[in-house]
């Protein structure tokens, strides 16, 4: 059975939507921002990488209100999808037959802190009684579930930074079992506060180039020291092939593979070798069929930290072999920051247009290239690519968590 | 307060935790079956109102609040015992 990718939507750092996501990173352009903000005076870092349209702008304001701004940011990527895949409100799908699968690396931590404020300042009994709802890790995807009206399962898979992709990969399990003929897939995350970001300072996993936000994220470039924490939502639509065919749907892009692997190396560090990216790589390329020399593009996991960087490129040569040296490679993170549990997904929906738009956006940021690293990675200008072939798409999450997707250009 | 003043506060509160336009907010109305108002945003509405009337709606009371003409007569006695 195939599974093809009808829909897409985001709302990211670069733009409220797909289209103007894309323009973005055609451009190469930067959505890093300082935080002037009273709350992040006092962190280590104080820069970041925040949705370029509010939700809360876009979204009725009663209906926002008791939706944790992941869930906002998911509520508007996944209606942005379906509209793309072509369903409206009168020609949906069979709700018995419509799954969700959306993840989040962190859940609701705003929702989180802010109610931990509320109890210590004005007591339990001023507590929202939409916190927990607002705060619990599949509440995105039961906020999509709800809007779409999905009754075959509503999903969270949790694996930090590779729980978009991971989202995509059960996503292609729940369609090849049969147990739905629609899933809208991807992730969310809106943890741009206090905590989190003095949590992975704390790790000494950011950049600190807070006095040049926009040459923060760098990956694969000698002076990079660190990812840039972004927020948004990216959701793809996912469907069978017969089903996509039998309602005349526009095709982005065949989702061929999936390949998920653990590292058991350490719970933040990545493997030194590569070799549990490599087998994700190798798994999804056995999944989908895929010989080294069919991938024309992959976009990288490439976040921009000194170790994480090199220990992909050299997952990339393991698993590509001579190909890797000449396959073209982007870092979307340099231009998007780094959006934990939807990085996955909205580099799932960079990938997918990269494919159909026969063009890879460049990497930012880098102008000298990491030696160790050893890619032809796309940089100053987007680079066309050959009609057909497939492109992968790597993500890695805390905890040694490795998922690769593989797809396929169609038509 | 008078009822009306009351109504008229709490009309507001309904719109702004519910989205239910204030001039709907009638004392025959019911907070579930007319309103729409869930029972997590009936929470809400009971604290905001015990903020804004300085009263105290105990849980064993706000079950039994089943109509807006109901919060309101609550309100207005528990302010008047206050």
């Amino acid at each position: 059975m195939r599974v093809v990718v009808t829909g897409l939507g985001a709302t990211t750092p670069l733009g409220g939507d797909v289209a103007s996501t894309w323009a973005g990173l055609l451009e190469a352009r930067s959505g890093v921002r300082r935080l002037d903000a009273e709350w992040a005076a006092q962190l280590p870092v104080r820069i970041a990488a925040p949705a370029a349209v509010d939700p809360g702008d876009v979204l009725d304001r009663v209906e926002a209100r008791t939706l944790d701004r992941s869930q906002q940011l998911a509520l508007v990527a996944a209606r942005e999808a379906w509209a793309d895949a072509g369903f409206s409100a009168d020609a949906g799908v069979d709700p018995d037959r419509l799954a969700v699968v959306v993840a989040s690396g962190i859940g609701g931590v705003l929702t989180l802190l802010t109610q931990y404020d509320v109890l210590r300042e004005r007591g339990a009994r001023r507590v929202s009684p939409h916190t927990v709802p607002m705060l619990m890790p599949n509440g995105p995807a039961a906020t999509v579930g709800l809007a779409l009206i999905a009754r075959a399962g509503v999903h969270t898979p949790v694996s930090a930074c590779a729980s978009g992709a991971e989202a995509i990969a059960l996503a292609l399990d729940l369609l090849r079992a049969g147990r739905a003929d629609v899933v809208v897939a991807g992730g969310t995350e809106a943890a741009i506060a206090s905590l989190p970001l003095a949590g992975f300072a704390a790790m000494r996993a950011l950049s600190t180039r807070d006095d040049e936000p926009e040459a923060a994220s760098r990956p694969y470039d000698k002076a990079r020291d660190g990812f840039v924490l972004g927020e948004g939502a990216a959701l793809l639509v996912l469907e069978t092939e017969e089903h996509a065919r039998s309602r005349g749907a526009r095709v982005y892009a065949e989702l061929a593979g999936a390949g998920i692997s653990a590292d058991a190396h350490h719970v933040a560090a990545p493997e030194p070798t590569g070799a549990g990216a490599a087998r994700a790589l190798s798994l999804a390329m056995r999944d989908a069929g895929l010989q080294p020399r069919d991938v024309v593009h992959v976009t990288a996991h490439a976040t921009s930290t000194p170790l994480g960087d090199v220990a992909e490129a050299r997952a990339l040569r393991t698993a590509l072999g001579d190909a890797a040296s000449t396959v073209p490679v982007t870092a979307t993170k340099s231009c998007t920051g780094h959006l934990l549990g939807a990085a996955g997904a909205l580099e799932a929906a960079v990938t997918v247009l990269s494919l159909h738009n026969g063009v890879v956006p460049p990497t930012r940021n880098l102008d000298d290239p990491d030696d160790e690293v050893g890619l032809d990675v796309v940089r100053f200008e987007p680079r066309a690519l050959p009609k057909g072939g497939a492109a992968l798409s790597n993500s890695f999450g805390f905890g040694g968590h490795n998922v690769t997707l593989a797809f396929k250009a169609v038509g | 307060m008078s009822q009306q003043e009351i109504l008229a506060e709490l009309a507001q509160i309904v719109n702004e935790i519910a989205g239910v336009p204030a001039g709907d907010v009638t004392l025959d109305k019911s907070f579930v079956d007319d309103l729409d108002v869930d029972s997590l945003s009936m929470v809400e509405i009971a604290t905001a109102a015990e903020d804004k009337f300085g009263v105290r709606i105990p849980d064993e009371d706000l079950k039994d609040l089943k109509t807006v003409g109901d919060a309101v007569s609550f309100i207005e006695k528990a302010g008047v015992a206050a």
